[in-house]
């Protein structure tokens, strides 16, 4: 990219906008009783209704609505007197019915609002983002396209469907158009999404796998000249399959919106697909000609009217809130902000405090997975969450230094064995036969071993250069394979040269 | 009069997926003029304070819980497909993108 | 034995006269008899048939509790799913498409035991009212094998005027139940919408279509919609209420006292004098039976023609995109390099017949952006003025009536090339489909200019079916009383080909 990010957001102001889909985590289907297990064998989840054969009809699963009732309540909604299907019209192969139940005009939850901060170098900054909507859809087939180089769609020869993912029960939140970000666009989107991600899994709807597809992120973006009411042309990202990818998106597509402009060019009103290896987006559909949906009110189903009691009922057992929650835990760890922000970026906070209720100590626990994990797993260019090491066995690492049975060297040589699959801590250092030498005798054979064959480094120590046994603990420590307790080393060794 | 040009038509047979040939274009254009022209004095009565009907009765709130029940076989599920594959619905290649 | 009524044939299964299988095979070989002429059924069920009515006569033996109608022979609309049997719903589309399940109503007459011969012929997905518009060739009128049995369903109720069922499902969204048994000299009710279940019946129109009973008599289509109905969880829009006591009804037959209410708007010009006269003379008749006749003005019901070509096209342009050829159904133009897209195209080009495809075109004008304001939306509302129109005279009288449709059978082409003409069929049937209410068509009476039967249509009000069928009852009996025997013995033969 030839345009650098500091020069387009000295031009122009990004205007965002976001649509998420959420795939709800309901036992059976929304409009049918179908089982919903991801990754099952194809086409053994499906029925007449999901199918869409000719003469079945569409039944709603009370659960999904109650679901999408909690999510428009945990994003301060209002929760519509009266709301109800209609179908959305437009033939694809991996819709059986050539039409989608969804919601337009009448959608169950509007009008709301979700507070994101993100950490900056001018320090914590609060955005609000209002919500336009938040819908209920169902979800489509899939598909496969064969016979093609990629994989993709485009060069394929046929295409094999799998409808067991018809009729899973989707939400849609839609935000209001996002201005006044400036040049934290990109991080305001991803902190909206892991928000939005959060507040979903804190409320037990959706197990949000972005991996998985059950929570999908479109981000649609547009530039306006700084200082300008009238706003530029947007397009929409799809494909942003995790958080990283929102915020690369975001970014790039502000680039290159911003490209195009200065060379005096149109940006198209199209659909972009988001490529996870160069970052990029690649064309898509062009929205030029929007495709006419001819929605309609859906006959088959009957308007949905929630009762005030069962909307208050709900309103009540909603969770704590994940950022009072974070508020909580800030104060009880007695955090700084910056390190909590860091904490939140690099996704740790939740299995952090999973640590931490294991016994660690939380200063400790942050450590370890601020620290050590989090470089490893930016080496291998994943999220520590998915690394094999799980919550129980840093609660055993910090455990073990605190009774001083690993020192933070050696810990950190467990952590990366358990990384690497050798097994659980425990298993580790038996294994690998790691314990910590502090017997006084054994560490004295080594620290004279080390005396006699630097003994002119020992003269400067005894002469009161007590900096200079650096290099005999050094000697001590390769002597013992790393297991000594280095202060306890030093204590002996400067005890024995009389310092 | 409520007209409807061949081009209209063959764009509405385009958003319905139906593959028509020029002739059969013009004749249902000129049929369909004649339709609409009758069909379209239904804006003489429908004022603006007179509330849509979408459903002839009363129901709501209708729902089922949120139960699994018993799935077709795979080999139900296709025994109409007009090809298949591993399982799954064989279909021709796609042009369009997915939604 | 098959001249007689179904809940004669009933009797005589419960007193040992006959047997389900004898009974079944007397119908099959009637059908091998006059079928090749009148071309009611697409599919026989032969061996399904026979194993159904060896099952409900091993039952019976067994002392087993029977339901009023086990035994007893139907014939299915062929709209309505069955399982593992050839459904087509009178289109090339589903050409050979055996379901892999059973609608509600099928469900529902299994388990009451009655015995389901095939599966009758029907204008393309329900639309028509001439069976015309069958891919698989039109259905002849018993009365008169060169004239349409009425449509939509004209197989389901030619089969019961040549005597080749004595009872059939049909379904009515604009009046496809009632005109063929108006121009059949048959009874046929379309129920409340939503009394009975819509889980199975291809839909055509979703807010106007209901699958209903027909038969020849007013007890055997009171039976056999008691056995259909009630509420179905499968079905978002069924009557969660219990069903009204129909049957109870159909055997009462009293009116005294009740109110009768004559539509001003559905008489008149375009309505041939020999159908004016039978209704006429069946008001004058329900007057001497004690019922009170009071003219009644539904002004509104000029715009129901009008509003119900919009919704109807509407709803059945969304209801058939299903038909993509991806799974099931006929799939035309698969070839090395062709697109999903193109073999879309080209297969609902060649699955659909011109009737069908007009009304697609016609339903997508009529939702899409900048046209639906003026079209959909606004038959909408006339829906609603017409709802209002019914409210209002249900103030004034317990049912309304008028002839059920405006003529006689026609010859088969007369209208074919005219689709308006066609259209105003149903121009009397149509105003109880938008606002849901129930009616009925039962025989009137021969026409003067062409001896050919005209139906009386009475209509009651949401869930209040049972008022049919006591009038229904009453008139039967009294017309029954005036002519000696049942309209249907002057269906001899099978009248002239033209």
């Amino acid at each position: 990219m030839s345009l650098k990010y500091e020069d387009v957001i000295e031009k122009y102001e990004p205007v965002l906008g976001l649509e998420v889909h959420v795939e709800l985590g309901t036992a059976s289907k929304m409009f049918c009783g179908c089982n919903t297990i991801f990754g099952a064998e194809p086409n053994t989840q499906t029925c007449p209704v999901c199918l869409g054969l000719p003469g079945a009809l569409p039944v709603v699963n009370e659960k999904a609505i109650e679901y999408t009732i909690m999510i428009g309540l945990a994003l301060n909604c209002s929760i519509a007197p009266f709301s109800r299907f209609a179908r959305k019209n437009y033939f694809y192969p991996d819709m059986p019915k050539n039409f989608q139940t969804s919601q337009y005009d009448e959608p169950i939850c509007v009008n709301g609002f979700l507070d994101v901060e993100i950490d900056t170098d001018e320090g914590i900054k609060k955005f609000r983002v209002e919500i336009e909507r938040v819908h209920m859809e169902e979800d489509t087939g899939k598909s496969l396209h064969m016979g093609g180089a990629t994989g993709r769609i485009h060069g394929a020869d046929y295409s094999l469907l799998d409808y067991n993912r018809a009729g899973i029960p989707l939400v849609e939140i839609v935000t209001k158009i996002v201005p006044g970000t400036g040049k934290y666009a990109p991080e305001v989107a991803r902190a909206y999404v892991a928000e939005l991600r959060d507040i979903l899994r804190s409320l037990n709807v959706s197990d949000v796998k972005m991996e998985q597809g059950s929570l999908r992120c479109d981000a649609n973006v547009s530039l306006r000249l700084i200082g300008s009411d009238v706003l530029g042309t947007r397009s929409e990202t799809k494909n942003v399959n995790s958080l990283r990818s929102v915020e690369r998106a975001v970014r790039g597509e502000m680039i290159r919106h911003a490209e195009l402009l200065n060379k005096g060019e149109r940006v198209v009103q199209e659909t972009r697909h988001f490529q996870e290896d160069t970052g990029l987006t690649r064309s898509g559909r062009s929205k030029e000609q929007a495709e006419d949906y001819r929605y309609f009110p859906e006959p088959d189903l009957v308007p949905i009217v929630p009762d005030a009691i069962w909307i208050e009922t709900l309103r009540a057992a909603l969770p704590e809130k994940p950022s009072t929650h974070r508020k909580r835990l800030q104060e009880a760890w007695a955090v700084p902000d910056k390190e909590m922000a860091s904490m939140i970026n690099a996704d740790v906070l939740e299995i952090v405090e999973e640590t931490v209720n294991l016994g660690a100590d939380p200063t400790k626990a942050r450590g370890w997975w601020l620290g050590e994990i989090a470089r490893i797993a930016n080496e291998k260019e994943v999220a520590a969450t998915d690394l094999p090491i799980t919550p129980k066995d840093v609660a055993e690492i910090v455990a073990l230094v605190a009774t001083g049975a690993l020192t933070d060297k050696l810990a950190r040589q467990v952590i990366e064995a358990v990384i690497a699959g050798e097994g659980r801590p425990s298993e580790v250092i038996e294994k690998r036969g790691i314990k910590v030498v502090s017997d006084d005798g054994a560490l004295m054979v080594a620290i004279e071993k080390a005396i006699s064959a630097q003994p002119d480094v020992a003269e400067k120590v005894r002469g009161g250069n007590v900096p200079a046994a650096g290099a005999l603990i050094g000697a001590v420590m390769k002597e013992t394979k790393g297991q000594a307790d280095a202060a306890k080393v030093r204590e002996l060794l400067l005890k024995h040269l009389g310092q | 009069m409520a007209g409807i040009s061949r081009d209209d038509v063959a764009n509405l047979a385009r958003l319905a997926r139906i593959d028509m040939a020029p002739a059969e274009l013009d004749h249902l254009a000129s049929e369909l003029g004649v339709i609409l022209n009758a069909v379209a004095r239904v804006q003489e009565v429908a004022g603006q304070d007179v509330p849509p009907t979408s459903h002839p009765l009363p129901l709501q709130n209708v729902y089922r819980k949120d139960e699994v029940i018993q799935s077709l076989t795979p080999e139900a599920a296709l025994s109409a497909a007009p090809a298949s594959e591993g399982q799954r619905f064989k279909v021709p290649k796609i042009l369009g993108e997915e939604a | 034995m098959i001249k007689k009524s179904a809940s004669e044939m009933a009797a005589a299964l419960a007193n040992g006269e006959t047997t389900s299988v004898a009974l079944t095979q007397a119908h099959l070989d009637r059908i091998a008899e006059v079928d090749k002429d009148v071309h009611a059924f697409l599919y026989v069920d032969t061996e399904g048939a026979l194993a159904q009515a060896a099952l409900a006569d091993k039952k019976r033996a067994a002392g087993e509790k029977l339901s009023p109608l086990a035994g007893i022979p139907l014939a299915l609309k062929d709209v309505m799913v069955q399982k593992g049997i050839p459904t087509t719903c009178g289109s090339k589309m589903l050409e050979g498409w055996r379901p892999p399940y059973d609608s509600t109503v099928v469900s529902k007459l299994r388990a009451a035991d009655v015995v389901i011969l095939g599966k009758t012929n029907m204008d393309e997905f329900a639309m028509g009212s001439s069976t015309e518009n069958s891919a698989y060739g039109p259905t002849h009128n018993p009365w008169d094998l060169s004239r349409i049995p009425g449509g939509s369903g004209g197989g389901s109720s030619a089969s019961l005027a040549a005597f080749e069922a004595p009872l059939a499902i049909g379904t009515d969204t604009g009046g496809s139940i009632r005109q063929p048994a108006a121009v059949t000299g048959t009874v046929g009710v379309k129920p409340t919408y939503g009394g009975v279940s819509r889980y199975g019946l291809v839909a055509f129109s979703s807010s106007l279509d209901q699958a209903g009973p027909c038969g020849r008599t007013v007890l055997d289509t009171a039976l056999l919609h008691e056995t259909i109905a009630g509420h179905d969880p499968k079905d978002s829009t069924s009557i969660n209420a219990p069903v009204p006591a129909i049957v109870a009804a159909a055997k009462n037959g009293n009116v005294k006292g009740l109110k009768i209410g004559v539509i001003k708007e559905l008489q008149g010009e375009g309505y041939q004098t020999g159908v004016l006269n039978r209704f006429n003379e069946s008001l004058e008749l329900l007057a001497g039976l004690g019922a009170e006749i009071v003219e009644v003005s539904c002004s509104y019901f000029e715009y129901a023609l009008a509003a119900y070509y919009l919704i109807a096209p509407s709803e059945c342009s969304s209801n058939l995109a299903r038909f993509d050829a991806m799974r099931y159904g006929i799939r035309v133009g698969d070839a090395s390099g062709v697109s999903a897209e193109e073999v879309m195209n080209l297969t609902r080009e060649v699955g659909f017949g011109r009737e069908v495809k007009r009304r697609i075109i016609l339903g997508t004008y009529a939702l899409s952006s900048g046209y639906y304001d003026a079209y959909y939306g606004s038959a909408q509302k006339v829906r609603t003025l017409i709802k209002q129109d019914f409210d209002n005279a249900f103030t004034k009288a317990d049912v309304l009536v008028s002839p059920t449709a405006p003529t006689t059978a026609f010859k088969i082409g007369e209208k074919a090339d005219d689709p308006i003409a066609m259209y105003l069929n149903d121009i009397a049937t149509i105003p109880v489909n938008m606002a849901g209410i129930c009616g009925m068509s039962l025989p009137s009476g021969l026409a003067d200019e062409d001896n050919l039967p005209a139906g009386f249509q009475i209509m009651a009000p949401a869930m209040k079916d049972d008022r049919l069928y006591n009038v229904g009852a009453a008139l039967e009996t009294a017309l029954l009383s005036k002519w000696g025997a049942p309209i249907l013995s002057h269906v001899s033969g099978l009248g002239a080909r033209a």
